[in-house]
C-alpha cells in the first residue's frame, strides 16, 4: 500500500467527517418527510444567495486544483498565491452567508423557530465552521509553500478542500430547492 | 503533518531524541514518545477507574441500605444518586475502557509490535493525550458545578436531557457534554494515527498476516469508531444545542423527535461495545498462545471474523429500542441481526478453546486472566441472545437483567482483560516482573467476588427489578425479603472485591521500582516487542527489527527452542 503518510490521513479524516454530516443530514431528511409544514419555513430561504454561494465555492475549489498542479511542478510561490486566492473564495462565501443570515435573523426567522430552523443553521453553520477551519490551514500551508517547503501538504489541503464543497453542494438542494 | 520529522527519525534510528536532555515535565507530560503516551492514557484511565468504583460503592451501599448514610459520602439523595449511576457508566465507558484498551495498549503496542520506531503523528498523538486529559478533567469539573452533574444516564435520553426543567442540572448535563465530544475528538485523532501508522510503517518483511491479533483489533475497533462516532456527534452538537440556544432537534414540546437522538446514540452505542471488545479479544489471543505454547488456531479465519464483526455490529443498534416505539417489522429484523452477531461472537470463543487444546499450559498470571475472559465473557454474551431476541426484551428491558448482562460483558473487557493485558506487558513497559503470589491473590479476589456481585442481579432482574431507582422500600413487589438479601449479597461482593484491589496496587507500584529485572524477552514470546530492551528505549531499537514469518510460531516441529521470534533469519 503506497499512499503517502499525509494524504492517507485526510482520506481517514474524511471518512469521519462523511459520518458525520452523513448523521446530521440523514436526521435531517427523516425528520422533514415526516413534517409536511417544514416546506413553507423552507420557502422563506433566500434561493439567490444559495446559489451565489454555491458558485464562489465551486470556483474557489478550481485555484485549488490550480494550486496542486503549481505544486507538483515544484513552484511553491505560485501554489501559495493560487491557495491565497481560494482564501479569498472562502471569505466571499463567509461574507454572503453572514449578509444572508443578518437578513433571516432581522425577518423573524431563528434557531428557535422549529424544527427547520434549527437544521438550518446548525447544518450550515457546521459546514461554515469547516469552512473557516479549512482556510487557516489553507493559509498556514501557503505560508510554507511559499517558501518551497511541504509542498505535498498543497494538495492534501486541497482532497479537503474538496471535501468541504461537496458537503455544500449536498446542504444547497436540501436546504434551499427543496420546498 | 509530522510526516517530514518522522522520517527524518527514520534515518536517525533510535539515536533521535535520546541525546538532548529532556526535563522531568517535557519527559513525562509533554512527551510525544508513543511508550509514554500510551502509559499516560493507561494511569489516567487506572485514576479514572478508581473513581468510578468509588461511585459504584455508594450507590451499591444505597440500594444495599437504603437511607443509612453511606461511610466516606454520607445520606445518598435522589439527585446524587442519579448523578453517581449516570456518571458511573460513563467514566467506566469512556474514560476506562476506551483509554486503557484503544489508547494505552493501541498507543503501547502497535509501535512496538509492527517494528516501527514511533506513531507516524508523533505531536498529533500528544495532542490526542491532552485533548483527553482535557476532557476527563470537564467531566469531574462536571460533578461540583451549581446544581450538580448530570443525571440522566449514560445513554442521556431527551428529553429528560434536552431540557434543564426536566434534568434540574443546567450546568451539570452541558459539562457531561462537552467532555463527552472532547473525548470523542481526542480518540478520532489517536485512531486515525493508529490506522495510518500500521498501514505505512510496518517493518521490513511483515505481511498483512504478519500482524498480531492485537494489532488488528484495535486498529479495526479504531476504524469501527471513527465510522460510528460521527453521526453521534452530530447528535451531541444537537443536543448541545437543545440544552444551551433552544433548538427544537429532540424536544417534543417543540416539535422534537426524541426517539432519534435513541437511533443516534445506538449507531454508535453498539458498535462501540465491539470497539472495546475487539482490542480485549487481541490481548487474550496473545497471552493464550504464549502460555498455551501453541499456535494460534486458525489465524486468518480470526481476523475474517474480526472484520465480520465490526460489519455486523453497524445493524444490530435498534436491539436497545425494542420497547421504544419503533416498528415491530423493524424490531424482527434487529432480532435476526442481533443474534446472527453472536455467531463470530462465539466463534472467537471456540477459536481460543481450539488454541488451548493439546497445547502446554502454563498458569501464570496473565494466563489466569486469560482463561477467565473467556468463561465470564461466554455468560455476557449468551444472555445477550436472550436479550436481543425481541419477545424476551420486552421483560427484561430496564431490568437488572440488562446490568447484569452488559457488566459481563465490560467487565471481562474491561478489567479481565486489561488485567491480563497489564501483567502480561509489564515487564516490557517497566523492565521488571510483577509479584505472582499477589497477582494471584488478586485475581481470585477480583473473580470471585466479581460472579457475587452480578449472578444476583441476573436473578432479581428476571424477578422484575427495575434498573435505575433509587429506594426500592417504596415498591412492595420489588423489596421481598430474599429480594433485600441478595441485593445485600452484591452490595457486600462489591466491596470485598475493592478490598482485593489493594494488594494489586501496591504490587503494581512496589514491582515497578524494586520488582526483580528482566531481560528482552522474559516470556519466550515470538512478537517484535520482545526484541526490543526493557522497557524499550526513545525509538525502541537501536537497529530496526525484519520480519520473517507469522507471530505465533510456537512448538514448531523439528524446532529445538518452542518458540521462533518473528526477526529470526532462520
Ligand atoms: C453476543 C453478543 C451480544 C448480544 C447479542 C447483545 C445484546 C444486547 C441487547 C439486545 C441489549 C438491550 C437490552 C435492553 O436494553 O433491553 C444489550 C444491552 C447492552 N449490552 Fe449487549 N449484547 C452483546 C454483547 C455485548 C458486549 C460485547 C457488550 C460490551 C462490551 C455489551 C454491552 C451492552 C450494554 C452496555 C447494554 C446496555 C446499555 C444500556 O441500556 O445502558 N453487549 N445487549
Ligand atoms: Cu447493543
Amino acid at each position: 500500500m503506497n499512499i503517502p503518510t499525509g494524504r492517507l490521513a485526510v482520506w481517514w479524516v474524511l471518512v469521519s467527517e462523511i459520518v458525520i454530516f452523513g448523521g446530521l443530514l440523514v436526521s435531517y431528511v427523516m425528520h422533514r418527510l415526516g413534517q409536511p409544514e417544514w416546506a413553507e419555513q423552507a420557502a422563506h430561504t433566500h434561493l439567490w444567495f444559495g446559489a451565489t454561494n454555491t458558485f464562489v465555492l465551486l470556483t474557489s475549489s478550481l485555484s485549488a486544483v490550480l494550486a496542486h498542479r503549481a505544486a507538483e511542478e515544484g513552484n511553491g510561490p505560485k501554489a501559495a498565491k493560487l491557495l491565497h486566492l481560494t482564501c479569498l473564495g472562502a471569505l466571499t462565501f463567509l461574507i454572503i452567508k453572514s449578509v444572508e443570515w443578518t437578513d433571516e435573523i432581522r425577518s423573524g426567522f431563528t434557531l428557535q423557530d422549529g424544527g427547520f430552523w434549527s437544521y438550518y443553521y446548525t447544518a450550515a453553520g457546521l459546514h461554515a465552521f469547516h469552512v473557516i477551519v479549512g482556510a487557516v490551514i489553507m493559509l498556514w500551508v501557503a505560508a510554507s509553500a511559499r517558501k518551497n517547503q511541504d509542498l505535498h501538504r498543497v494538495e492534501n489541503i486541497g482532497i479537503y478542500w474538496h471535501f468541504v464543497d461537496i458537503v455544500w453542494i449536498f446542504l444547497f438542494p436540501l436546504l434551499y430547492i427543496a420546498k | 503533518m509530522a510526516q517530514h520529522s518522522h522520517e527524518a527519525a527514520h534515518v536517525a534510528g533510535a539515536s533521535h531524541d535520546a541525546h538532548h536532555h529532556q526535563n522531568w515535565f517535557q519527559k513525562y507530560c509533554w512527551s510525544t514518545d508513543h511508550k509514554m503516551i500510551g502509559m499516560q492514557y493507561m494511569f489516567t484511565g487506572m485514576a479514572m477507574a478508581l473513581l468510578g468504583a468509588f461511585m459504584a460503592y455508594v450507590f451499591r451501599m444505597q440500594l444495599a441500605f437504603p437511607g443509612h448514610a453511606v461511610p466516606g459520602f454520607g445520606l445518598v439523595s435522589p439527585g446524587q444518586y442519579n448523578m453517581l449511576i449516570t456518571n458511573h457508566g460513563s467514566i467506566m465507558i469512556f474514560w476506562v475502557a476506551m483509554p486503557v484498551l484503544i489508547a494505552g495498549f493501541g498507543n503501547f503496542l502497535i509501535p512496538l509490535m509492527i517494528g516501527a520506531d514511533d506513531m507516524v503523528f508523533p505531536r498529533l498523538n500528544r495532542l490526542s493525550y491532552q485533548l483527553f486529559l482535557l476532557s476527563a478533567l470537564v467531566l469531574i469539573a462536571s460533578l461540583f458545578v451549581q446544581n450538580g452533574g448530570f443525571g440522566g444516564a449514560w445513554t442521556a435520553y431527551p428529553p429528560l436531557s434536552a431540557d434543564k426543567h426536566y434534568n434540574l442540572t443546567p450546568w451539570g448535563s452541558s459539562l457531561w457534554l462537552i467532555a463527552v465530544v472532547l473525548e470523542f475528538v481526542a480518540f478520532l485523532l489517536g485512531g486515525i494515527n493508529f490506522i495510518v501508522t500500521s498501514m505505512n510503517s510496518r517493518a521490513p518483511g511483515m505481511k498483512a498476516f504478519d500482524v498480531p491479533i492485537v494489532v488488528w483489533t484495535i486498529v479495526i475497533a479504531s476504524i469501527l469508531f471513527l465510522a460510528s462516532v460521527g453521526p453521534l456527534v452530530a447528535g451531541a452538537i444537537m443536543l448541545l444545542f437543545d440544552q444551551l440556544l433552544g433548538t427544537s432537534f429532540f424536544n417534543p414540546t417543540r416539535g422534537g423527535d426524541p426517539v432519534l437522538w435513541q437511533h443516534l446514540f445506538w449507531f454508535f452505542g453498539h458498535p462501540e461495545v465491539y470497539v472495546v471488545m475487539l482490542p480485549a479479544m487481541g490481548i487474550v489471543a496473545e497471552v493464550m498462545t504464549v502460555f498455551a505454547r501453541k499456535k494460534l488456531f486458525a489465524y486468518k479465519t480470526v481476523i475474517y471474523t474480526i472484520i465480520a464483526t465490526g460489519v455486523l455490529s453497524f445493524f444490530v443498534w435498534a436491539h436497545h429500542q425494542f420497547v421504544a416505539g419503533i416498528d415491530p417489522r423493524m424490531a424482527n429484523v434487529f432480532t435476526v441481526t442481533t443474534l446472527l452477531i453472536s455467531i463470530p461472537v462465539a466463534e472467537m470463543c471456540f477459536v481460543y478453546i481450539a488454541t488451548l487444546y493439546g497445547g502446554s499450559i502454563r498458569l501464570t498470571t496473565p494466563m489466569l486472566w486469560a482463561l477467565a475472559f473467556i468463561a465470564e465473557f461466554l455468560i455476557g454474551g449468551v444472555t445477550g441472545i436472550y436479550l436481543g431476541s425481541s419477545g424476551l426484551d420486552v421483560f427484561f428491558h430496564d431490568t437488572y437483567f440488562v446490568v447484569a448482562h452488559f457488566h459481563y460483558t465490560f467487565f471481562p473487557i474491561a478489567i479481565i482483560a486489561v488485567m491480563s493485558g497489564v501483567t502480561f506487558w509489564f515487564p516490557k513497559m517497566f523492565g521488571r516482573q510483577l509479584n505472582e503470589f499477589w497477582g494471584k491473590v488478586h485475581f481470585w479476589g477480583t473473580i470471585i467476588p466479581f460472579n457475587g456481585i452480578f449472578i444476583p442481579l441476573f436473578i432479581l432482574g428476571a424477578a422484575g427489578e427495575h434498573r435505575r431507582i433509587f429506594d426500592y422500600s417504596n415498591f412492595e413487589h420489588m423489596s421481598k425479603p430474599w429480594m433485600i438479601d441478595m441485593r445485600i449479597a452484591a452490595t457486600v461482593s462489591l466491596v470485598v472485591m475493592l478490598a482485593f484491589q489493594i494488594p494489586f496496587l501496591i504490587n503494581f507500584v512496589w514491582s515497578m521500582f524494586k520488582g526483580p529485572k528482566v531481560g528482552k524477552n522474559p516470556w519466550n514470546a515470538n512478537t517484535l516487542e520482545w526484541t526490543a530492551d526493557s522497557p524499550p528505549p526513545h525509538g525502541n531499537w537501536a537497529v530496526m527489527p525484519e520480519v520473517h514469518r507469522g507471530p505465533y510460531e510456537y512448538s514448531v516441529p523439528g524446532r529445538e527452542r518452542d518458540f521462533w521470534p518473528q526477526d529470526e533469519k532462520v
